[in-house]
């Protein structure tokens, strides 16, 4: 019997998996191949998608795009016996993206069928929340502390001090919002998780639960994730029925109920206090800190907001020690980070590796540089609110300081790649464009400030009156950075000006211009 | 509404009854069962969440995801964010409206209906766009179409 492995993930499907694993069950069938096709998420290599995998003694040995019609060929020539073809990129582990890399949190990833707790169990699993339901409240929250964990979802707030205020407020309800509404180009890691190995984040927020003495979790998932959502909700039937989840968690006195709330199409819920309002069922309308949500959060109870990143990396510092966890990092920002290569970009996928590594390392040594074949121009980290960088800060260590002192912001830790042909007036015209269209619309200079941006970018860009145009743009960008209550609004003018700043040229600023 | 009475939207409402933290989760299964949010069950979801109109109106036409009309038998969503910008997603944009579908107007040609969306979470093999939930990565103007045509029954 051969083991046989086809992704699931959304990104493998949109290249076409689902198709190829029905084409390998038939053709093994019709030539009397005796297999046993396992679904799992995938490793992240996502430019050799559908990347089938095959079990050998040695470890296993990955096909790179195959197509359906490529499949009776592939099981034909005895490929999943030897494990030779000419699609074979020899063993998946070895391969000079996924070698050197330190899948902490994505260590099961591509790994197994994330619909299998006992496959989970099998890959070190549970091990984590096992020593968490022995370990006393205060005991959990002081190894997150320890372990220099901080949100991965943008603001880098650490995490263990978020659990102590929460652990730390009387309340008869508590709670965990996992959040999962990734909106920003460029980040799929929550998603790659959520498809490829559910049950991490279920247990980091169970973990987070007994921490803080919540025993409701919800996560809020984006509606552009419908296969993440179907998982999730498969996972947590499952964690329920095996006694993970409920009023026992594996027999113990701890409660803990899940459930997945989906989003219906807005990007500002993404922003904490605007995700507890559509959590509450309402438009998601930024909410005035303080009071901060762990304290009055959730239906006004105490509330734990975390990013699926964040969460999942849980389980392996309550297993492992938050002393293996902090070995990890760069000067403040400890452990690893999943970078997402994306864009115009080669080798796109995830990179899970300490903090610490360079953005030149990335784009060019794990990213190989533009899909196009064109000199790079300017990569975009952190979303559609981070700054955009050129290749003059290839050496910047990719780590919250450091790239915030370059004038960037690592967010959620994507990195959208552009070739020469990109045009930086347009990217920060879009900027604004997004902004107004997404803007909950409750402070002005997010709400009216961003239209405005539209129209004076466009201006510039007309040679209107530019000097005093530019001068007006970055009066707007001030008072939208100072005077916009979360993220949104002021962070727009990052991409703004940082493209307006490398790349005055694209909106016909002649060189010499006072900027 | 025409082959749902109220009373059956009201029943599949049932479990929200006068719970006002439901408004978003009922419009969501309204959506599910009538494939959009027809103006009379704005009011049935008040009635069934015991809160205002205007409240439910409000969160009706926050959220990009609802509809007021039904959509068409294939809705593609073609993804307009910065990592399908840098893969080249003007051409697609423009191939697809040469053929005639606008994903700005959202204007339904037989039968297929093209909208513009903020990220799929495909970014490294843009550019990238859904045909009634199926992801496509690398997606062109043609790759689209075929898949949209196989699922017009």
């Amino acid at each position: 019997m051969i083991k046989v492995f086809v992704p699931l993930d959304s990104a493998a499907l949109s290249m076409g998996a689902d198709e190829v694993a029905i084409a390998i069950v038939q053709s093994a069938a019709s030539q009397g191949k005796d297999i046993t096709l396992i679904r799992t998420g995938s490793r992240g290599m996502l430019w050799l998608e559908p990347l089938v995998e095959v079990e050998t003694s040695a470890g296993r040995i990955g096909f790179a795009n195959i197509s359906t019609e490529a499949v009776p060929e592939l099981i034909k020539s005895g490929a999943l016996d030897t494990g030779s073809h000419k699609s074979s990129i020899g063993l998946v582990e070895e391969h000079d993206f996924f070698k050197n890399q330190n899948r902490v949190t994505f260590a099961r990833v591509g790994v197994i069928d994330p619909l299998s707790i006992s496959d989970y169990e099998n890959h070190g699993g549970l091990v984590g929340l096992r020593k968490a339901l022995e370990m006393s409240a205060a005991e959990v929250v002081s190894q997150v502390t320890e372990s220099g964990l901080r949100g991965r979802g943008g603001a880098g707030f650490p995490a263990g001090i978020k659990w102590q205020t929460v652990l730390n407020t009387q309340s008869d309800q508590k709670y965990i919002c996992c959040n999962a509404d990734e909106g920003d180009s460029g980040t799929f890691a929550d998603r790659m998780l959520m498809e490829g190995d559910p049950f991490t984040l279920i247990e980091g927020m169970i973990i987070s639960g007994i921490a803080v003495g919540a025993t409701q979790g919800l996560i809020y998932v984006r509606s552009e994730y419908p296969h993440a959502i179907d998982i999730l909700n498969r996972a947590i039937a499952m964690a329920n029925e095996y006694g993970l989840l409920g009023s026992n968690v594996l027999g113990s006195k701890s409660a803990f109920a899940l459930e997945v709330r989906v989003g219906a199409g807005s990007y500002v819920c993404g922003e904490e206090t605007a995700m507890l309002e559509s959590l509450e069922g309402k438009r998601g309308m930024v909410r005035a800190k303080p009071p901060i949500p762990a304290l009055v959060g959730l239906f006004g109870k105490p509330t734990v907001i975390n990013n699926v990143m964040t969460l999942s990396a849980v389980p392996m510092i309550l297993a492992q020690g938050a002393a293996a966890y902090q070995a990890l990092g760069h000067e403040r920002s400890r452990g690893t980070q999943v970078f997402q290569l994306a864009g115009n970009i080669k080798r796109g996928g995830v990179v899970e590796v300490a903090f610490g590594i360079t953005l030149g390392e990335l784009v060019d040594i794990y990213g190989g540089g533009t899909n196009s074949g064109k000199p790079v121009k300017t990569v975009q980290i952190g979303g559609p609110l981070g700054a955009y960088l050129g290749t003059e800060s290839w050496d910047v260590a990719m780590a919250y300081e450091s790239l915030a002192q370059a004038g960037g912001m690592l967010g959620h830790g994507g990195i959208v790649v552009f070739d020469d042909t990109a045009n930086m007036a347009k990217q920060a015209r879009f900027a604004m464009e997004f902004c107004a269209e997404e803007s909950c619309g409750k402070c002005t200079p997010c709400r009216i400030g961003s239209t405005r941006g539209v129209e004076v970018i466009d201006r510039i860009v007309a040679g209107e009156d530019q000097e005093k145009n530019l001068e007006l743009l970055e009066d707007l960008c001030e008072v939208m950075t100072d005077g916009s209550l979360c993220a949104m609004g002021g962070l727009t003018p990052m991409p703004v000006r940082s493209a307006l700043k490398l790349f005055p040229a694209d909106f016909g600023i002649k060189t010499g211009a006072k900027l | 509404m025409s082959n749902y009475s109220e009373e059956s939207i009201l029943n599949y409402l049932g479990p929200y009854k006068g719970e006002a933290s439901a408004i978003l989760r009922s419009l969501q299964l309204v959506q599910e069962l009538l494939g959009y949010v027809p103006d009379s069950a704005i009011d049935l979801v008040a009635k069934n969440s015991n809160v205002s109109r205007a409240e439910v109106y409000g969160v009706f036409t926050f959220y990009s995801d609802f509809r007021s009309t039904p959509p068409a038998q294939v809705v593609v969503k073609v993804c307009v964010a910065e990592a399908c910008q840098a893969s080249g997603n003007a051409e697609l944009i423009s191939q697809l409206h040469g053929q005639g579908y606008d994903i700005h107007s959202g204007k339904i040609k037989d039968d297929i209906q093209m909208e513009q969306t903020f990220c799929l979470g495909n970014c490294a093999l843009g550019p990238a766009a859904m045909v009634n939930g199926k992801p496509i990565g690398r997606a062109t103007s043609a790759s689209i179409l075929k898949t949209a045509v196989e699922l017009i029954s």
